[in-house]
């Protein structure tokens, strides 16, 4: 190889888990335990002699789907696409019975929540784990077909998914009578051409169906009313991927996971970006602290300092160095008015300015707006505009107090969907944290005025 | 025959003259293979408009009637879908189309350092493509490498961290 292609090569990415071989085990890494050290795929040889597809095995044989949920809801996986609701109380609420008609089983694989990297592991070298997961979740749920919702850009986890499928087929663990079960159920592969948006579980629904990636009016919801009208559970990729070990070592040792880290139960994909001295990706148990990862992650990098961080995604809000000591967890963060979200943290440096942070936050959010509801399509434009006049130091005082009411405006329940509030949850944040940062961008002809009255339909 | 319409994205009419655009056999049996993936054809426009584009580089006007035949549904729908997505061009790209991670990890991290030295090197800014049609320039939402950010795509190869110093080496590798 010559220089130039070895440089491009090293320039490749790969996706890799930052735990060696030697400290993963089935006990206390049921997602990555299976990993190879060489970060390839493992395929079906590979899965099985790991006890792969027991699960599905055992429970289509001995459980009944009733029995299914109520070990998912004794477990109380949370939802890790961010939203941290019950997997089985979600599957619970889920429609079925014999005068209805078989459903979906959806799983999200639209990773596209800025600063989130936590799937593409388990898609490119897992795909197994999550077609049990599904077959598993498709059999509690009555559900006839699966689809895998995968990002385009995820050209690699397309690549091992397709060859995850063929296999899985082949092997009798999808198609008619699964394990000799009597129960059948396939999964296509459909993968997306962009748009934050289709990450929205019934914008999602839309998209699956060929349509624009809008969000649906909720209720009904997915589960009662989803993909062509049918019974539709739509869930995270981590999500699923948990349902397996649920299953095979039951409830109560899945709770015992977190080691009293946490009222919640299992362990987490944490990670961590930033300018730190080795970003990376780690299965822990839930309720890690920031102040581990961090540590995880080698500390900041060039002798500077935190200065603040979000802890899962670009709709989570702002966390100070003092928070790092929480347990990462749905309620302990959601307490302190942020989101766990995805789990990935992002960390900001002395140095960074977090003014121009939300401005690149609210330009991504704007663009990726679907422009359905008036709120979301001409309030993050607005946002945008007023942040990069502060960027500039050309604010107005008024500027900042425009912003607090936008972040109120976009707020929960004042929108269509999720979408703006998420993209509120950093701006109030920071607003509320980082308020000289905001105030020194305020022009100095403004700063000498008289402070300015909000205009008409202000606060 | 054009219908006028008055979209809030587009102002463009929709084609539904086929402009002497045949779908390729090859592109026409795999449409309508993945239609029967669904409970209904419609679901198969999003994967339909991404093969006509790996076969044409971008879709063409002639594209969307073609696709809407083989699935039984009406154009608008069809070009509705085809401006919702960014990875569906609706104009010709480049043979090489390079998507630049610009969200906040790689914000973070540097990319605007990186999206300069490659719009400089390659005298094109966001939406643009090279004089000699060899690279269109497209930002694109978080690439899922934030570990290694800044982060950019080629094609098909995802690449990270990449430095402004890099640039230049790394293009030479698509001609």
């Amino acid at each position: 190889m010559s220089d130039n292609a070895a440089h491009i090569d090293n320039l490749r990415y790969r996706c890799q888990l930052h735990q060696s071989d030697a400290e993963r085990n089935e006990e206390t890494h049921p997602l990555t335990w299976r990993l190879r050290d060489d970060n390839t795929l493992v395929a079906l040889d590979d899965y099985v002699g790991k006890d792969g597809y027991t699960a599905v095995a055992n429970t289509l044989k001995g459980m009944s789907p009733a029995d299914v949920i109520a070990q998912m809801k004794k477990a109380n996986v949370r939802g890790r696409g961010g939203a941290g609701f019950s997997a089985g109380v979600k599957w619970g609420l889920t429609l079925q019975g014999d005068a209805l008609p078989r459903g979906y089983i959806v799983c999200n694989a639209d990773e596209m929540e800025p600063g989130t990297f936590k799937d593409r592991l388990l898609l490119e070298q897992l795909p197994h784990l999550l077609i049990e997961g599904m077959i598993l979740a498709a059999y509690a749920n009555n559900a006839k077909m699966g689809y895998i919702f995968l990002r385009g850009e995820y050209r690699e986890a397309a690549r091992a998914i397709t060859i995850a499928l063929g296999e899985a087929r082949e092997a009798g663990w999808l198609g008619d009578n699964i394990a000799g079960s009597g129960f059948d159920f396939d999964v296509v592969l459909h993968t997306g051409a962009g748009r934050y948006i289709c990450g929205e579980e019934t914008a999602l629904i839309n998209s699956l169906e060929g349509q624009r990636a809008n969000p649906r009016a909720k209720p009904p919801f997915p589960g009662q009313s989803g993909a062509w009208g049918k019974p539709t559970v739509v869930n995270n990729v981590e999500t699923l991927c948990n349902v397996p070990a649920v299953m095979r070592h039951g409830a109560e040792w899945y709770q015992s996971l977190s080691g009293g880290l946490s009222d919640d139960g299992g362990t987490k994909l944490y990670g961590v970006s930033g300018r730190v001295n080795r970003p990376g990706l780690w299965e822990l148990p839930i309720g890690t602290s920031g102040t581990e990862l961090l540590d995880r992650a080698g500390g900041i990098r060039d002798g500077r300092a935190l200065k603040t961080w979000l802890p899962g995604g670009g709709s989570t809000g702002f966390l100070l160095p003092e928070h790092l000591k929480l347990a990462l967890d749905f309620d302990t963060i959601g307490k302190q008015g942020s989101r766990l979200g995805t789990g990935l943290l992002a960390v900001v440096t002395d140095e960074q300015s977090v003014v121009s942070l939300v401005r690149n936050l609210e330009m991504f959010f704007a663009r990726e707006s679907c422009g359905w509801c008036t709120p979301c399509r001409d309030g993050l434009p607005w946002t945008v505009k007023l942040l990069q006049a502060l960027e500039r130091g050309e604010g107005r005082q008024s500027d900042i107090a425009m912003l607090g009411k936008l972040a109120g405006d976009l707020g929960p329940g004042k929108t269509f969907c999720a979408h703006a509030p998420g993209a509120a949850m950093p701006l109030e944040s920071a607003l509320r944290y980082f308020r000289s940062e905001f105030e020194q961008g305020v022009s100095q002809s403004s700063r000498h005025a008289a402070a300015e009255p909000l205009p008409a339909g202000g606060a | 025959m054009t219908i006028e319409t008055a979209t809030s994205d587009s102002s463009r009419s929709i084609a539904t003259d086929r402009d002497g655009f045949e779908l390729h056999p090859d592109d026409r049996a795999e449409i309508e293979h993945e239609r029967g993936h669904y409970e209904q054809p419609q679901a198969a426009c999003i994967e339909a408009l991404k093969i006509v584009q790996r076969r044409h580089g971008w879709v063409p006007d002639g594209a969307i009637p073609a696709i809407a035949e083989v699935l039984g549904i009406g154009p608008a729908s069809v070009e509705g879908v085809a401006t919702f997505y960014s990875l569906i061009f609706r104009q010709p790209v480049g043979r090489h189309v390079i998507l630049i991670c610009d969200s906040s990890s790689c914000f973070l991290t540097g990319y605007e350092a990186l999206k300069d030295a490659i719009a400089d090197a390659l005298d094109i800014g966001y939406g643009e493509t090279t004089a000699d049609n060899r690279f269109t320039l497209l930002p694109v939402c978080c690439l899922g490498a934030c570990d290694r950010g800044p982060a950019l795509m080629i094609d098909d190869d995802t690449y990270g961290p990449v430095m402004p110093e890099d640039v230049s080496r790394l293009l030479e590798v698509y001609t």
